[in-house]
């Protein structure tokens, strides 16, 4: 009992110790990731669901592992857009590590899908690689490394869905001109280096025509044969 | 056979005396390492003598000045392509000196005005500590220096008119916390390096010592910290000082531009009593200078234009964060009423910042910042200008208006 007396009379003082401490609080930025990432959502959206500008893409869903290894490049300049470089130059990799499991964990709608501004011919030639590759030039399938679905893999192979045809046709541009870069073996640097710029065109184009996935989860790690050895995705 | 072992007995009693000696003295190399380490780290070495994704201090890395491109060089103990063969002597004579060990003269990018004020000691372990790190066999890249600045003896000149050289001395009439921070901020810490006008010859005036400047090449504004109205810290707590310097945020303020790198690679692994020791002598620095806070200027017709617009824009896209009152939601999201850095002459800052947002750099005292969006590709020069104006002018703040050009020219500067 005289220990309960005590343990009370060191709660109320305990409380008028902190009470004007309380009162004095001044309002605190949100303890929320939300509220950390908030200067990525001007471009990539609140829930990175991208913006209405082309050239700024969807984060979320994104296997995280591929969304660290963009933040790593972007802060060491391997992948090259200065407003990125600049904007990640001095943030440890456990942060890193956060904010990419932050942005894959999110699932906002995808948005409509692109309504093809090509002809038929192009679109059917942007399915016939993306799906079937061309073998004769050595080109591998787009979806025997990110899914037949287009869902991506764990842990770092991207999904391609919910990309504007600005987006990916962009990314297959920096690819062959040394802008982005991955770990060697680089394999999306051998890939785009296969492509013309009409079969750029074309999977662009036929990509983001893809309605929204049904499924929006990747495929298991290692449970898609690759046809390209990836430093970013050891197997 | 036992005369033999006879006549080798005082040798072989002497090196067992030695062996057993040796844990002591390895302790001491140990501790003197660590000490090196350290000062290594305030000292920020690291900053220039690593490249991205390069081997740590062998060097490499381009910096680029008014007058061409540098590349830094490795120290990593390696004998043919670092500093192996160097002794003691020889890197204090660089440090103190700015001269290598044939003579030869140190392009004064290596902030040897600044180190020159080291103690023969610290120069010694931060020696050791370099002689412990891994060697790594890279060669030095040749400097890509415009004629006529390719020309070495040119360096002459320079050193007449900005190098004094010379060991830190201690001022008596002030306290040894003082000294100390003295010491780091003046030496080691090469504030002066940035914080000081940098004049056409590449050189900081020392009669100009922490007025402040633009940085070359990179346009951010090193805000003078002997002027309270610039970022002299007259006013701040020692606490406040000492938040910024370590953590990256504090109660007045967050570290941004060039001055994140320092807090990152550098002042975040000060300990508690030279992080205080320093924001002890910095806010000394700008004591007596208390601002003397001029009439709001009379808005032109212009300027309420830009005012209303402003405010605006800010109610819409900054308030959220800083208040509709710009108290700011402190330490993460800083306060821009009385913020010093929003009011200064130069308003490169304030601009660079809406324009290109920023992070505060992750540091063990503040691990997960938060940060502020880029608004250059959703904002016109004249709303940029607008919005910059009205934090400037509003709620006690006494900065001058900013132009849509001033906004226009900043877009094209460099971002790392």
């Amino acid at each position: 009992m005289a220990f309960r007396r005590v343990s009370i009379i060191l709660f109320a003082l305990a409380v008028c110790w902190f009470a004007p401490a309380q009162a004095q609080t001044v309002e605190r930025a949100p303890d929320t990731m939300a509220a950390r990432v908030l200067a990525c959502a001007s471009c990539h959206g609140a829930e990175g669901e991208g913006t209405s500008d082309v050239y700024f893409p969807r984060l979320a869903g994104k296997p995280a592992g591929y969304l660290y290894n963009q933040l790593v490049a972007f802060r060491e300049g391997r992948r090259k857009y200065p407003p990125m470089n600049y904007l990640l130059a001095y943030l440890p990799d456990p942060y890193l590590k956060q904010m990419a499991e932050y942005f894959a964990s999110l699932r906002p709608p995808f948005p409509p899908p692109a309504i093809p501004t090509v002809s038929k011919d192009i679109l059917a030639r942007g399915e016939t690689i993306a799906v079937n590759g061309d073998p004769e030039r050595g080109i591998p399938p787009c979806a025997s490394c990110h899914a037949p679905s287009f869902g991506g893999m764990e842990p770092a192979i991207p999904g391609l869905l919910g990309l504007r045809a600005a987006y990916i046709s962009a990314q297959l541009g920096g690819w062959r001109y040394g802008t982005r870069t991955a770990i060697a073996p680089d394999c999306m640097q051998i890939v785009a280096g296969l492509l013309t710029e009409d079969d750029v065109k074309a999977v662009a184009a036929y990509l983001s025509s893809r309605p929204a996935p049904t499924d929006p989860s990747f495929a298991a790690r290692g449970s898609l044969p690759m046809p390209l050895a990836c430093g970013s995705q050891p197997n | 056979m036992p005369t033999i072992l006879k006549a080798w007995l005082p040798t072989l009693f002497a090196a067992l005396s030695l062996l057993g000696a040796l844990p002591a003295l390895a302790q001491q190399d140990a501790a003197v390492i660590r000490k090196g380490e350290y000062l290594a780290r305030a000292g920020d070495c690291i900053a220039c003598h690593t490249a991205r994704e390069g081997k740590v201090f062998a060097g490499g890395l381009p910096m680029k000045t008014p007058f061409g491109t540098l590349y830094t060089s490795n120290i990593t103990p390696d004998p043919q392509t670092g500093i192996g063969t160097w002794t003691s002597d020889q890197f204090y004579q660089m440090m103190h000196k700015g001269r290598f060990p044939d003579g030869g003269l140190v392009y004064p990018a290596m902030p040897f005005a600044s180190y020159t004020k080291v103690t023969r000691a610290d120069s010694d372990a931060i020696y050791a500590y370099l002689r412990s790190i891994p060697p790594v066999k890279q060669r030095n890249r040749e400097h890509e220096l415009r004629f006529p600045f390719d020309n070495r003896s040119l360096i002459l000149g320079w050193r007449t008119l900005f190098f004094k050289e010379g060991e830190y001395k201690p001022d008596p009439t002030k306290s040894a916390e003082w000294n100390r921070g003295a010491y780091l901020v003046e030496g080691l810490g090469h504030c002066g390096m940035c914080h000081t006008a940098i004049n056409a010859l590449g050189g900081s005036s020392e009669s100009q010592a922490f007025e402040g400047g633009l940085i070359p090449m990179q346009n951010w504004y090193a805000p003078s910290l002997t002027s309270n109205k610039e970022a002299g810290l007259g006013d701040w707590t020692i606490e406040e000082i000492s938040d910024y310097l370590r953590k990256g945020v504090s109660a007045r303020g967050a570290v941004y531009g060039p001055m994140a790198e320092v807090v990152y690679n550098s002042l975040q692994y000060l300990n508690d009593e030279d992080t205080r020791a320093m924001a002890i002598y910095l806010k000394s620095l700008a004591q007596g200078t208390s601002p003397d806070k001029p009439a709001p200027p009379l808005p032109s017709a212009e300027s309420s234009l830009l005012l209303s617009l402003g405010k605006q824009i800010y109610d819409r896209e900054c308030a959220s964060c800083h208040g509709a009152t710009g108290l700011g939601m402190p330490p993460h999201y800083p306060p821009l009423a009385s913020n010093q850095s929003i009011q200064m002459v130069s308003a490169v800052n304030a601009i660079r910042m809406v324009l290109n947002g920023g992070y505060p750099p992750g540091t063990a005292g503040n691990p997960m910042p938060y940060g502020m969006p880029p608004f250059a590709h959703r904002m016109s020069d004249d709303e940029v200008a607008a919005v910059v104006t009205y934090i400037r002018m509003s709620w006690g703040n006494r900065g001058a208006a900013v132009s849509a050009r001033q906004a226009n020219e900043l877009r094209a500067a460099t971002l790392n």
